[in-house]
């Protein structure tokens, strides 16, 4: 059964839409990720899940009550949910009045909250810090308060906005593995933001991909990341070779495409004449320094314009015909002797070529 | 510059053999001073969280006006309650004039404003987050004010404080209503003017010593509030 629902929600600030036509369905115990680059809209949608903001169009349904009509409904039911922000926001109280806040307003005796408190401070592992002022701690340990007091009300729904990002890698992947465990043991419905493909990904049941105030497409993170419907949301999920082109043929699927003087065979139902683009990953490209036989349909040949190394990688430009990205280990990259100028074969297999229409 | 010395050190026995007519005089002060503050904080915190809470037409005029009455002279309040309560006034029938009562009711109005206008700012000066996160985690709108306004504690109590040093140092209106009656409403500020223009300096000093001992006092827990955030 649907959870969450929001019918045709917009939102528009001083003539802009923010968010247009929003229909997302969320089930009980699902977790969904809304995925999209920073300003797409995300945060605005979290708000007006939570009814925090008024939408200017549409209709907020959840467990069947549209939630839209009356503050007293919004009052309940946003009392089912929980909401964790971006930037870690704690009140200038103590770590335990903090986490005691919400189930204060709930009307829980002090007996019964000093109880919740001290059980999901250990939790979150901040027992210690029971007595400190909340805004003396580090943004990570800020962060982990908020996500105690979030879950201390024990909400059937957890909103989170990107709750890791403004922290240093340590603290995000603690703060990650909380919510994961919060996630396990709970079976709470969530929503969270991210701009990071990956931790959607690792946590999500359902991604949506929110791009400039619109879902362009939801789907398990299987689909998104290796069926993206359109250019942006390929370019979100790391299709860093995005090339235009026409199909010259296509039998039972299997296409040749005419990219830039260039065939690439890949599989797609587009047919003869159609215009589109073709998307490579940079991790889908083997590079060789000779011509052999393998299954990999695509050999083209090119010479490499610029290396760049991070770490235990290599990423590098490859010309031919038409810029080309491939990431390669650095010890391949070492022991192949490749430099700039070096000529190379780029092999891509067809089954890795994700081919989009144009409009 | 001999009277002034010797003014000085009577000054300091008054206040150390605890004389009873100083004692009783600062003791009045402090008494008037403090009712009004605590009666005028009941009545403006509510007043500015209303006003902070809510958007309404004129808001901002509304606040201007009051910031405007922030530097009120006391003796235009002193004739504003002196017209309300004397024999012919509308409350005359009360026979408020010339009594404490009168005093506290005075300070009263002379910080309203200053109180009021403060408290907006202290909870404009909250982060609008916070606001948010009390929302999200279930707050009603009364418990969400109570929220606000214990996060501005240190802004709101700098403003008590404030409201209570203009109080206690005000001598315009205690003279007007209050009428400097010997034991009665005779207060340090209206005392010293009095005693002053009579030419007891000792009196006069030690009683502006005390106002200065009482202020230093108030900056001094303004400080350590303000170190605390």
């Amino acid at each position: 059964m649907v959870f969450i629902e929001t019918v045709n929600l917009g939102q528009k600030r001083e003539g802009c839409d923010i968010l247009k036509d929003i229909n997302l369905k969320v089930e009980r115990g699902e977790v969904h990720a809304l995925i999209g680059p920073t300003g797409a809209g995300k945060t605005t949608l979290l708000r007006l899940i939570d009814m925090l903001d008024k939408p200017s169009t549409g209709q907020v349904i959840i467990d069947g009550i549209d939630v839209t009509l009356s503050e007293k409904t919004r009052l309940g039911t946003r009392r089912r949910m929980a909401f964790v922000l971006q930037k870690p926001v704690v009140f200038d109280l103590s770590v335990y009045d903090n986490v005691a806040y919400g189930l204060k307003w709930r009307g829980l005796s002090r007996h019964e909250v000093r109880e919740k408190v001290n059980n999901i401070l250990e939790t979150v592992d901040l027992t210690e810090y029971s007595k400190r002022n909340a805004r003396t701690l580090s943004g990570g340990e800020m962060q982990r308060v908020a996500i105690a007091r979030a879950i201390a009300t024990k909400p059937e729904v957890l909103l989170l906005d990107e709750p890791t990002a403004n922290l240093d890698p340590i603290s995000s992947s603690k703060i990650e593995d909380i919510i994961t465990d919060i996630i396990k043991k709970n079976a709470i419905t969530v929503i969270m933001a991210t701009h990071d493909m990956e931790q959607g990904q690792r946590l999500a049941d359902k991604i949506s991909v929110l791009v400039n105030g619109e879902i362009v497409q939801t789907g398990n993170a299987h689909e998104i990341f290796t069926s993206p419907r359109n250019r942006q949301v390929a370019e979100f999920v790391g299709m860093e070779n995005i090339i235009d082109g026409v199909v010259l043929s296509n039998e039972g699927d299997m296409a040749a495409i005419d990219v830039h003087g260039k065939l690439i065979e890949a599989i797609t139902n587009y047919s003869v004449g159609q215009a589109v683009s073709v998307c490579i990953r940079p991790e889908d490209v083997t590079i060789a320094l000779e011509r052999f036989s393998s299954s990999a349909r695509n050999s083209l040949t090119g010479t490499i314009s610029w290396m760049a190394f991070s770490g235990p990688l290599c990423r590098m430009e490859i010309d031919c015909g038409f810029p080309l990205i491939a990431l390669v280990t650095k010890k391949s990259a070492e022991e192949m002797g490749l430099k700039r100028g070096t000529q190379v074969y780029a092999n891509v297999k067809s089954v890795s070529i994700h081919v989009l229409g144009q409009h | 510059m001999e009277e002034l010395w010797n003014g000085l050190v009577k000054a300091f026995q008054l206040i150390f053999t605890f004389d009873p007519e100083v004692m009783s005089i600062a003791g009045l002060s402090l008494r008037i001073a403090l009712t009004s503050v605590v009666i005028a904080s009941i009545i403006c915190l509510p007043i500015g969280s209303l006003i902070h809470f809510n958007n309404f037409r004129g808001k901002r005029i509304l606040i201007s006006i009051i910031q405007t009455f922030y530097s009120i002279p006391t003796v235009t309040v002193g004739l504003f309650v002196f017209m309300l309560f004397s024999r012919k006034g509308p409350l005359g029938g009360l026979d408020l004039m010339f009594t404490p009562t009168v005093m506290v009711i005075g300070q009263i109005i002379l910080v309203l404003p200053i109180l009021v206008g403060l408290t907006i700012s202290a909870l404009s000066g909250i982060d609008k987050t916070i606001t948010d996160t009390a929302r999200s985690m279930g707050a009603s709108r009364w418990q969400m004010a109570v929220a606000i306004i214990r996060e501005a504690r240190f802004a709101v109590m700098a403003a008590v404080i404030l409201a209570f040093g203009r109080a206690i140092s005000e001598v315009g209106l205690a003279l007007m209503v209050g009428g400097n009656i010997r034991g009665f409403t005779r207060v340090l500020t209206t005392a010293i003017s009095l005693e002053t223009s009579k030419g007891d300096i000792e009196l006069s000093i030690a009683l502006g010593i005390i106002l200065i001992v009482i202020a230093l006092v108030i900056n001094f827990i303004m400080n350590r509030i303000q170190q605390r955030r």
